[in-house]
């Protein structure tokens, strides 16, 4: 069976990061398979049921990021926030509070908001992964990146990022149709600058436009 | 975080004989009471069973009931058809839970499977017979303000903090579980516990035993429902106490009744002696006065959290009132 979470070189047609990273990463998928696969380290009903993974200790990990297929070596405790921040320079994304009660962290995961900061990056492998930098086309703001600027909907703008994910997010689900739906829909965000007048307002004016 | 090993099955068997024989194994799902208990190094699994292989998300009419899959996330199920058709007490407590993001990763299973907790627990300076058996409860004379007015013990006065539970025992749900000794079902009033002697136990599912689904019965409780949520912000916090109110009301008589509380007892607390009081009666304020009074019997309130005594039955009436008018 060939795994959609362990591509092969053969299967995975996106641009790679780097040359040196597809190298280290086409190491490293045989290296999993094989400690799959390995006596020592796995138990034996593991062993027995063939569609079960195993990984211990840092792996490679492939991840969809931004339309790119991105590899990172890391344990299956690092979390996909931590993964993003700290191995693939996607600083964009905020580490709040670091336990899903602020919301600086939002991603979209397959196109849903969720706390990459309680989302261990070993478990989304496979899914399409959107961050803050992933919204722009080029130098073309996303909408909601621009009603944000033109509504000022921010003052340190910490908690910038994870607003606008979620607020795109909002959005698409149809969860901005009102004032008070809206604030609803946005309150996993804390903002302790207090700026949710004019996130608000940003959310709606999005919404409005269709 | 503690270091662990990773596992992901894709047969529920493979899932629960890897926990079944490892104390130290836990199923993970969303994760989004897990990961956090271990950032906080409150438990430390040596190994993670990521169940979401499994083929456990349907939400399928069955006979005579919603079959809920153990892994349909939150959102999911709150934004589903028939759940708002069949049992509209369901997505309002799922809505009136956590945050969007956090709904879009919890499952069920997983939601009502969070720890039974408080801030003593979380806080590994403090002692706690929960996260420590024997060590004493910190809250029973500290600051207890959240904390529980039913059912509690001398060990543990923590809450169960999951909305959606508190729909899932009004309306008479059953989980179904699979185990290393085959499948059983419990009704949902029995899965969690009480704290007694053993507040270590949230639950009465034994090692290794996975929620596969959880089965809503049909009933008339279709219009007449309501969940209120009191707060100390208007959104994105744990209950102060909550109260999910379901009627079957013909010609101004109420005919059924399910009634539950939220943040008031170690487990989603249900209120049957109250249902039978109302049974018969007008749908009236006074008669759900009636009503708040017998529920509250039995309650017992500790140093800061004396206000539950007041603002559990006033839930309950507002509840029961907006319930009747819809």
């Amino acid at each position: 069976m060939v795994s959609d979470l362990f591509p092969t070189p053969e299967n995975t047609s996106e641009p790679q990061p780097d040359s040196n990273a597809r190298r280290s990463f086409m190491k490293q998928a045989g290296g999993i398979l094989g400690l799959a696969l390995a006596p020592p380290l796995v138990a034996q009903a593991e062993r027995l049921t063939a569609y079960s993974r195993t990984i211990e200790g840092a792996t490679d990990l492939t991840l969809r990021i931004n339309g790119q297929t991105r590899t990172v070596r890391a344990e299956p405790r690092v979390t996909l926030l931590d993964a993003l921040r700290e191995r693939l320079d996607l600083t964009g994304t905020k580490k709040g509070c670091d336990h899903g009660q602020c919301g600086a962290c939002t991603v979209l995961i397959d196109g849903q908001r969720v706390n990459s900061c309680l989302t261990l990056a070993v478990m989304v492998q496979g899914k399409e992964i959107t961050t803050i930098e992933g919204l722009a086309q080029g130098d073309e703001l996303h909408p909601m990146q621009a009603a944000f600027l033109k509504h000022d909907g921010f003052q340190c703008g910490y908690c910038t990022p994870g607003q606008i994910m979620s607020g795109v997010a909002c959005v698409s689900e149809g969860h901005a149709k009102t004032d008070d739906q809206c604030r609803e829909w946005m309150s996993g965000n804390l903002c302790r600058c207090g700026a949710y007048a004019n996130i608000l307002a940003a959310v709606r004016e999005v919404a409005s436009k269709g | 975080m503690n270091q662990f090993q990773y596992v992901r099955p894709t047969k529920a068997q493979a899932a629960i004989e890897a926990v079944a024989k490892d104390p130290n194994a836990r199923f993970i799902a969303g994760g989004t009471n897990l990961v956090d208990l271990m950032k906080r190094g409150i438990t430390a699994p040596q190994k993670l069973v990521d169940i979401n292989r499994l083929p456990l998300k349907q939400i399928e009419h069955q006979g005579s009931s919603l079959r809920l899959g153990a892994l349909a996330l939150n959102s999911v199920v709150a934004n589903d058809t028939q759940v708002r058709e069949r049992h509209p007490l369901l997505a309002l407590a799922l809505n009136a839970g956590a945050s969007p993001q956090l709904r879009n990763m919890a499952t069920v299973g997983g939601n009502m499977l969070q720890r039974t907790r408080c801030t003593y627990f979380y806080d590994l300076s403090m002692p706690c017979n929960k996260r420590q058996p024997g060590t004493g409860c910190g809250a029973l004379e500290g600051i207890n303000r959240m904390h529980a007015i039913f059912g509690h013990s001398e060990q543990c006065i923590a809450v169960h903090p999951s909305d959606m539970s508190v729909a899932l025992v009004a309306l008479d749900a059953t989980v179904q579980v699979s185990g290393p000794r085959g499948s059983r079902s419990i009704p949902f009033a029995d899965l969690h516990r009480l704290p007694g002697t053993t507040p270590e136990r949230d639950t009465n599912l034994e090692p290794g035993e996975l929620i596969t689904a959880v089965d809503v019965p049909d009933s008339p409780f279709t219009k007449h429902v309501h969940y209120q949520k009191v707060r100390e912000r208007a959104s994105y916090a744990f209950a102060l106490v909550s109260a999910a109110v379901a009627l079957d009301i013909e010609n101004g008589i109420i005919k059924a009744a399910r009634l539950a509380l939220g943040g008031v007892a170690h487990k989603p607390w249900r209120l049957t002696a109250a249902e039978q009081v109302l049974v018969g009666q007008p749908a009236t304020e006074e008669t759900f006065r009636r009503v708040a009074a017998v529920a509250m019997q039995g309650a017992k309130a500790f140093k800061h959290n004396e206000y539950k005594l007041r603002l559990a039955p006033n839930a309950l009436i507002q509840a029961l009132k907006t319930a009747a008018a819809a």
